[in-house]
């Protein structure tokens, strides 16, 4: 047992290739969503249509050039134009008001303000158009004079993420994302390769058990993921300030519950497939993409068809993000997620039973 | 274990011995012993059923009818036993390639349970036998292919099995190097261990102790070497071969 675990060691240290997944991945992915991937909008053109040019709709143009979301992208005159510039892609917005603004407002009308912007890009489009409808509104809620007029002021308050930070909504997906892959991708690949090379071959007929050969397997795995999943957290605390508002004891069992799910559904992929091309497709296929894509960790859960909402509930990184998205923002204890925690402690017990059962003591 | 009170009764016992895959029958009542200490080859062609019947003596899988004793324990009940006393060399290359010499020597001495100071004096030994106790650092990837076979042979045996089986253990081997690792089996079998030994080379036929010929599952011949020429009157091991072989309906 001992010396195959120095074994495994010994492998992974000495492949430059496994060396730069287990500890370079985590870091550049951090830093990547961390900066690169962003759901705040920032420093985007915006054209204005402004035919009346009074005191309000300067006021307003203003407004938002001085949010710092916005930048000025030039005056248009006409609709032909404004089409031309979506064309061109320099402008993400046009901001069109309507004939004699203030005079009309002062009337007592309902001057128009219009707000095209750029759908090809749905999810900017719609964060600009909020963007800008709140500048406006609360400007024309300071201009109405009338205090008998009932106005309905929502105030909002956004917990848990006060300043909106995407950052804060990436570090739990990313901490999922990556313990799935090192875990599951280097574990299966890892016995696959002992099967590829014929050694595999050579350790069943030794006396050593099936089980101690996929827990040798597994031990240095779960040792350099945990290891994973403590420098995210202290790369995301530091360079991103990231708080883990509760306990991180329990944030670190958690961690190691998910890492040995992660390593029993990478030994269960190893037992199907005989080399590693095919334990690195299976993996990249059957774990990293719904971990992307299923898990909720980019797309809300809630918000797709109900046959892929309840396909997601046998995503395991739906339920780890659920509960790391409590420790981390909410603060929470296990009281509030001990349903997540039982699935995946399910989860786990059934994959372990599985690739135990279906890894073969006899080579057929 | 010392074979003291079994040295009369032969290593390996299969009466009857048959394994069939649904209605394909691979080992179709199988018969033959092997002494301690004997050399025992083990032919056939390509799909003879050579591999099933490697894989049931060596407790990989179970045979579905018959009697089968290895080293004295039965391939129903006691494969753990079996897998202590066996040694095993695939034909497909079974050491690291990363890492080194003795890390390969430490890793497989430590699955059988050998003791640290064990492990580390016989390495030395067999590594000066081999004369290259001067590689014991090297790692194996950067080896010629001949004192890689050598070495997954040392390894093999390392643990002092009763038996060795050696699947097709010099393929792709050159004739110098394979004549070197005939006289390391020459030497283990003197040393009390018996070997048991696949191939595709007559030549090798010839270095056996005894031969047994498979055909569609069959053993059709079971003899010295000598014998069988003189049977099948042939002026070689390779004719004798080809005379069974070529009644063969199963081959790849």
């Amino acid at each position: 047992m001992k010396r195959f675990i120095i074994k495994e060691f010994l492998h992974i240290f000495r492949d430059i290739r496994s060396m730069v997944i287990l500890f370079g991945m985590p870091v550049a992915q951090v830093l990547l969503f961390g900066f690169a991937i962003s759901n705040e909008v920032r420093d985007v053109h915006v054209a204005i249509v402004d035919p009346s040019h009074d005191v309000i709709t300067n006021a307003i143009v203003q407004k938002m050039f001085a949010s710092g979301y916005f930048l000025p992208g030039g005056e248009l005159s006409s609709s032909s134009e404004i089409e031309e510039s979506f064309r061109q892609g320099k402008n993400k917005m046009v901001v069109v008001f309507s004939n004699d603004f203030a005079t009309r407002f002062q009337r007592g009308e309902k001057p128009s303000v219009q707000l095209i912007a750029d759908a090809s890009d749905p999810n900017t489009a719609n964060l600009l158009v909020s963007y800008a409808g709140n500048i406006i509104q609360n400007y024309s809620r300071q201009l109405i004079i009338a205090p008998n007029v009932p106005v309905v002021n929502p105030e909002t308050r956004m917990l848990y993420n006060p300043a909106l930070k995407s950052v804060y909504m990436f570090v739990p997906g990313i901490i999922t994302v990556l313990l799935m892959l090192v875990s599951a991708m280097m574990t299966s690949i890892s016995i696959a390769r002992e099967k590829e090379l014929g050694t595999m071959e050579v350790l069943l007929v030794s006396p050593l058990k099936p089980f101690h050969i996929v827990a040798g397997k597994v031990m240095p795995y779960v040792l350099l993921s945990f290891i994973n999943a403590l420098s995210i957290l202290a790369l995301s605390y530091t360079v991103f300030g990231v708080p883990v508002n509760g306990s991180l004891l329990l944030l670190l069992a958690e961690s190691i519950l998910f890492i040995l799910l992660a390593l029993s559904l990478g030994i269960f992929i190893s037992t199907i497939s005989n080399n590693q091309q095919t334990a690195m497709m299976l993996s990249m296929f059957a774990l990293m993409l719904p971990t992307i894509l299923l898990s909720g960790f980019i797309f809300p859960v809630e918000n797709m068809p109900l046959p892929l909402q309840i396909f997601s509930t046998l995503m395991p990184p739906r339920w780890f993000i659920i509960i790391v998205k409590s420790i981390m923002l909410k603060g929470t204890g296990i009281a509030y997620f001990w349903k997540e925690t039982l699935i995946l402690i399910v989860m786990t017990i059934v994959f372990i039973v599985a690739s135990v059962k279906k890894f073969k003591i006899r080579l057929s | 274990m010392t074979t003291t009170e079994l040295a009369d009764r032969p290593v390996i016992m299969a009466e009857n011995l048959v394994k069939r895959f649904g209605s394909f029958v691979a080992n179709d009542h199988l018969n033959f012993n092997v002494e301690k200490g004997e050399i025992f080859g083990f032919l056939g062609a390509n799909g003879a059923g050579k591999t099933t019947a490697i894989r049931i003596l060596c407790g990989l899988s179970k045979p579905t009818s018959g009697k089968i004793m290895v080293a004295g324990y039965d391939v129903y009940t006691q494969t753990e036993k079996i897998k202590k006393h066996i040694g095993y060399m695939s034909q497909r290359f079974s050491l690291y390639e990363d890492l080194t010499i003795a890390e390969n020597f430490r890793f497989y001495g430590g699955i059988y349970e050998m003791r640290p100071q064990n492990i580390k004096q016989v390495t030395a030994e067999m590594l000066s036998k081999l004369e290259i106790s001067n590689l014991a650092n090297t790692i194996i990837a950067s080896l010629p292919l001949g004192i890689r076979q050598k070495l997954a042979f040392s390894v093999a045996i390392m643990h002092r099995p009763e038996i060795v089986f050696l699947d097709e253990p010099t393929g792709g081997v050159d004739p110098i190097t394979r004549r070197q690792f005939w006289e390391m089996i020459y030497e283990a079998a003197a040393s009390g261990i018996t070997v048991f030994v696949t191939t595709h080379y007559m030549d090798e036929a010839e270095y056996c102790d005894r031969v047994s010929i498979m055909v569609d599952g069959r053993i059709e011949a079971l003899d010295t070497p000598a014998n069988l020429r003189k049977t099948y009157n042939a002026a070689g091991m390779n004719e004798v071969f080809l005379m069974l072989a070529r009644k063969a309906k199963n081959t790849d």
